[in-house]
């Protein structure tokens, strides 16, 4: 599985024989790949008009294309405004709560989001066929199509220590700009331009398949929580920062945004999450090492909202955590 | 009728090929060719509907919708095979005589004894006496003896000491169906009650004396407050209409300290169409998220079991906090009264959260109370307009509770699936008729099982693992949330669509746990045997002696497995929402998206198939249902399956 940005095409369907050589190179003679683009065909071509555009099929004879729009941007920061203030209001009633849930459409994205991954992993799994991943930039929709499609595949990105190498690799590294995307989230009135939810939908996703599949990843909800908290403020420094430049280097031109020499001047999160003490409050009591690939169900019935995040702070968790404490219980008596 | 197809609904590529059999009791498809003889049963008695489509090339569409909602496809070849089997399955789900039900021909191959001591298992006079009556506040009352006061009623109601026969006989005459105030349940901490009744016939003026004085001698038998809630079910409006028929409510003017509510809930009419509005839903051909939650707010089905539950949640709080009692009613008091009344005392009482608590409340509060199971649930050829999901949304519920507090209840998910099966499957006969008289009249406990001594039996399949009677959850009263708690409310898959195994998890949790703990027991029970035969040994002078303790590979039997293999499953169709059609050479010519199939070659990694033990009733089924073994045909959950898939009964 391959990921990167869009190529760029432009109005004057330039091409690139390097470009062409490197994708021509994956794949061997008669094989074909796919690439998933994930914005609407209409919206790729209308890139052109920016610079940017999609693969033309004449130059990449072995590679046959499939879009898959995903939401990302303001409308995704909407979406999850609007499911927020949702859960919030104590005005709804019964009777309209599942359109106000609906009208968010943060389900949809779920749904859209882990379709595309199973997709992903579909064509290398059951076609056998490499795959290319890109939206436009590469950082968003394309970062949380290849970790998700990894998290179904394989074995190793389900372990506790394989996921954190997940997020290490496909996100942060990867250059996931989480100081842009991860800033003021629900509540601020602020609507900055950049922010997005997309590792936040990402890990909603996982908690789709830890639900659909409770004994095949090692972690528990908590670990996802725990994320998604220090996406957005942490003392830590694994998140700060866009991407792996402004983490290492002394950028003085970045100004405000220097926060230079990361690994130096910060502790890592990791490195906190994995001490005896602490780990073993994310680990799934449930956990068996499942060595298959784990196909989620996408239909509606099966998407469900993540309570333990949107309605973490409305409602108690007390019962549920019995519940769990229970299991851990009965897991560790065996 | 051979060479007939059943459809797989969530995939329509996924067609079993096999035989249809029609019996006097089931509809019973064989697949051809499977080792494993795969065979799908239903019972007449389960189904709702049968739908004849339009005959298309491959054959002739038979749709056979069953109230347990399992959804059946099948293609008939031949035109004229397909309508006899239409025309013999509608006269075969639509009974004409009690004698024709399933429960009158049903042979568990137990003796007479057995079937009697079945019957036994639940015990109402006990139930009372745990309750803590009679005492000084309430006593039983043999004034309907021969249902001559009322004939829906049983034969045996409590009622508060100071009411008098006279005055019993005289409020049953001012109530609808003549169901005078009796009661449901005694809180022995602080001698609050739920009472039940029907509507009062006051219309717009009229009173009666005896009715009055029923409610407070109701009120009088709790001296811990001076006041009677007395709870509507209805939505006001419908109440108010009620008066020009001559009927209505209790004016707080007339009842001395009573304070009247209105906690409204639909009718059954409006029930019966929320439901058929939700399966509707449930049968869209990949629904977006869209489709789906419009459709399903559109039903009104969790706004309704919501109703249910905050009326409940109002009456145990009542009696619980305020340490009043409440009356209940509706209009005829054996629907939403029902409902009403056994969700409020779940909440109040931990026993009725037990196999056996439960039981009893059905018992009680649906059964022996007259609701109308026949008219309702449709054992009989009856009125449609009859039928409702009445008990359904109780159980629904009682699921619910069981989400939001996972510790509380001893029994599981599977349980309330199989009680609400059995209530239309009329294998047993519990759930026939419409009254206590009525099953007496037709000596349904001679001629018929008990479906509790059934589940009493197989209970350890029913327990969950997560219960501890010590537990804090278990103990007293359950508060549930109140509002913002819309969110709360989940569909519950697990019901409306039991059948399509591709949804659910597909590793059950309360399976696995159950299993650990059980063998956890056995393990600790082998620790103690080898530490007193260590002990032994070591007094005696043997020394020669190896210790060899047997056990068994328990992992493989439990279908525990370090190793989960029989999680293999396939992947669904991720591209339903665009056209199919093959995609195989890579240059395609077109720009625009093309779906990708992709066949369904048989999974590399194939796994033994541990589900064999997992559960009696999915898979292979025994062609002749008179088995020893409980018997409890339920259908096999597995229908049209891929064959590739780990049969894993995931509730």
């Amino acid at each position: 599985m391959l990921r990167s940005s869009q190529p760029l095409t432009g109005p004057n369907r330039k091409r690139c024989r390097e470009d062409e050589m490197l994708l021509g190179s994956v794949l061997d003679e008669g094989e074909r790949g796919f690439i998933i683009d994930t914005r609407s065909a209409q919206a790729a071509k209308q890139a052109r008009m920016t610079g940017g555009g999609t693969e033309p099929k004449s130059s990449y004879p072995q590679w046959k294309r499939l879009h898959r729009p995903l939401e990302r941007g303001r409308p995704l920061q909407e979406s999850f405004i609007k499911l927020v203030e949702a859960c919030n209001d104590t005005s709804v009633s019964m009777d309209r709560w599942l359109s106000r849930l609906e009208s968010s459409r943060w389900l949809s994205h779920v749904k859209a989001a882990l379709s595309t991954a199973c997709l992903a992993a579909q064509c290398m799994d059951r076609e056998e066929a490499s795959v290319l991943v890109h939206g436009a930039e590469g950082t968003d929709t394309t970062l949380l199509v290849t970790a998700l499609a990894q998290v179904i595949l394989d074995p190793s990105c389900r372990t506790l220590g394989g996921f954190q190498g997940l997020l290490e690799r496909e996100w942060i590294e990867a250059g996931h700009p989480f100081h842009l995307r991860c800033a003021r989230s629900a509540y601020s009135h602020a609507r900055l331009k950049q922010e997005a939810p997309l590792f936040l939908l990402f890990l909603d996703c996982v908690w789709q398949l830890n639900r659909q599949f409770p004994f095949s990843l090692e972690f528990s909800e908590r670990l996802l929580l725990t994320l998604f908290d220090n996406a957005y403020a942490s003392a830590y420094g694994t998140f700060l920062c866009n991407n792996e430049k402004e983490r290492r280097r002394n950028a003085p031109r970045l100004s405000h945004r220097c926060l230079c020499k990361v690994k130096e001047s910060t502790h890592s999160l990791w490195a906190w999450l994995n001490q005896p003490g602490e780990k073993k409050k994310y680990l799934n009591p449930l956990y068996s090492h499942n060595a298959l690939v784990i196909w989620p169900s996408v239909e509606p019935q099966s998407i469900q909202l993540w309570q333990g995040l949107f309605s973490r702070w409305i409602r108690s968790s007390q019962y549920l955590e019995e519940a769990w404490a229970e299991i851990q219980r009965l897991a560790e008596g065996n | 009728v051979e060479n007939v197809r059943l459809l797989d609904r969530l995939s329509s590529r996924k067609a079993a090929l096999g035989t249809l059999y029609l019996t006097a009791t089931h509809v019973i498809f064989v697949e051809n060719g499977s080792e494993a003889r795969k065979e799908t049963w239903v019972l007449h008695s389960q189904i709702s509907s049968i739908e004849k489509q339009a005959t298309t090339a491959t054959g002739c569409p038979l749709l056979i919708r069953c109230k347990n909602f399992q959804v059946i496809q099948l293609v008939i070849p031949q035109e004229r095979d397909c309508h006899d089997v239409y025309i013999s399955l509608i006269r075969l789900a639509r009974p004409v005589k009690y004698e024709e039900l399933y429960c009158f021909s049903f042979n568990p191959k137990l003796d007479k004894e057995e079937r009697e001591q079945g019957w036994k298992l639940v015990d109402l006079s006990e139930e009372y006496n745990r309750m803590g009556v009679p005492n000084n506040y309430w006593q039983i009352s043999d004034v309907n003896r021969d249902y001559g006061v009322c004939d829906s009623y049983p034969t045996e109601v409590y009622v508060p000491k100071s009411a008098t026969a006279h005055i019993i006989v005289g409020s049953s005459k001012f109530r609808s169906r003549r169901r005078f105030p009796a009661l449901s349940y005694y809180c022995k901490d602080n001698n609050a009650s739920i009472c039940r009744s029907s509507q009062p016939l006051s219309g717009f003026s009229a009173r009666c004396l005896e009715d009055e004085q029923m409610l407070q001698a109701i009120r009088k038998a709790n001296p811990g407050s001076d006041f009677l809630y007395v709870v509507d079910t209805r939505p006001k409006l419908n109440a108010m209409a009620n008066r020009a028929a001559g009927k209505g409510y209790e004016n707080e003017d007339n009842y001395s300290n009573i304070k009247f509510q209105f906690i409204g809930i639909e009718n059954i009419h409006v029930m019966r169409n929320s439901l058929q509005k939700m399966l509707e839903v449930c049968e869209l051909k990949s629904p977006s998220m869209s489709d789906f939650l419009w459709g399903l707010e559109n039903s009104g089905w969790l706004k309704h079991i919501k109703a249910i539950m905050d009326a409940g949640i109002f009456i145990a709080k009542a009696v619980a906090e305020e340490g009043v009692s409440v009356l209940v009613h509706c209009s005829d008091g054996w629907d939403r009264t029902a409902q009403v009344c056994s969700v409020a005392s779940l909440l109040l009482d931990p026993y009725y959260r037990t196999v056996k608590g439960f039981m009893v409340l059905i018992e009680k509060d649906w059964v022996s109370f007259g609701h109308k199971f026949n008219h309702r649930y449709g054992n009989l050829d009856g009125d449609p307009k009859e039928i409702s999901p009445v008990i359904d949304q109780f159980i629904e519920c009682v699921w619910q509770l069981m989400e939001q507090f996972p510790c509380a209840f001893e029994f599981n998910e599977r349980f309330l699936i199989h009680v609400q099966h059995h209530i239309y499957s009329c294998q047993f006969g519990n759930f026939l008729c419409n009254s206590q008289k009525e099953r007496r009249e037709l000596k349904i406990q001679e001629r018929t099982y008990s479906l509790w001594a059934h589940l009493w039996k197989n209970r350890a399949d029913y327990l969950n693992p997560l219960y501890r009677p010590d537990h804090s959850q278990t103990q007293g009263t359950l508060r549930p949330q109140m509002a913002p708690c819309n969110f709360l409310y989940k569909f519950w898959s697990g019901m409306y669509n039991r059948f399509e195994k591709g949804l659910h998890p597909r590793q059950s949790v309360t399976d696995y746990l159950m299993a650990v703990k059980e063998e956890t027991q056995q393990l600790e029970e082998e620790l103690e045997v080898l530490r007193e035969r260590l002990a032994n040994l070591q007094k005696s002078q043997l020394n020669d002696n190896k210790i060899k303790s047997k056990r068994q590979d328990r992992s493989k039997e439990l279908g525990l497995s370090t190793s989960n293999n029989s999680l293999a499953n396939t992947p669904q169709e991720y591209s339903n929402d665009l056209k199919s059609f093959p995609s195989r050479s890579p240059s395609q010519g077109d720009e625009e998206d093309s779906a990708l199939i992709l066949t369904q070659d048989n999974l590399k990694s194939s796994d033994p198939d541990l589900s064999a033990n997992s559960d009696q009733e999915s898979g292979v089924e025994d062609l002749s249902c008179r088995s020893p073994s409980g018997g409890g045909c339920l259908p096999s959950e597995d229908s049209g399956k891929d064959s590739d898939e780990a049969v894993f009964l995931a509730v």
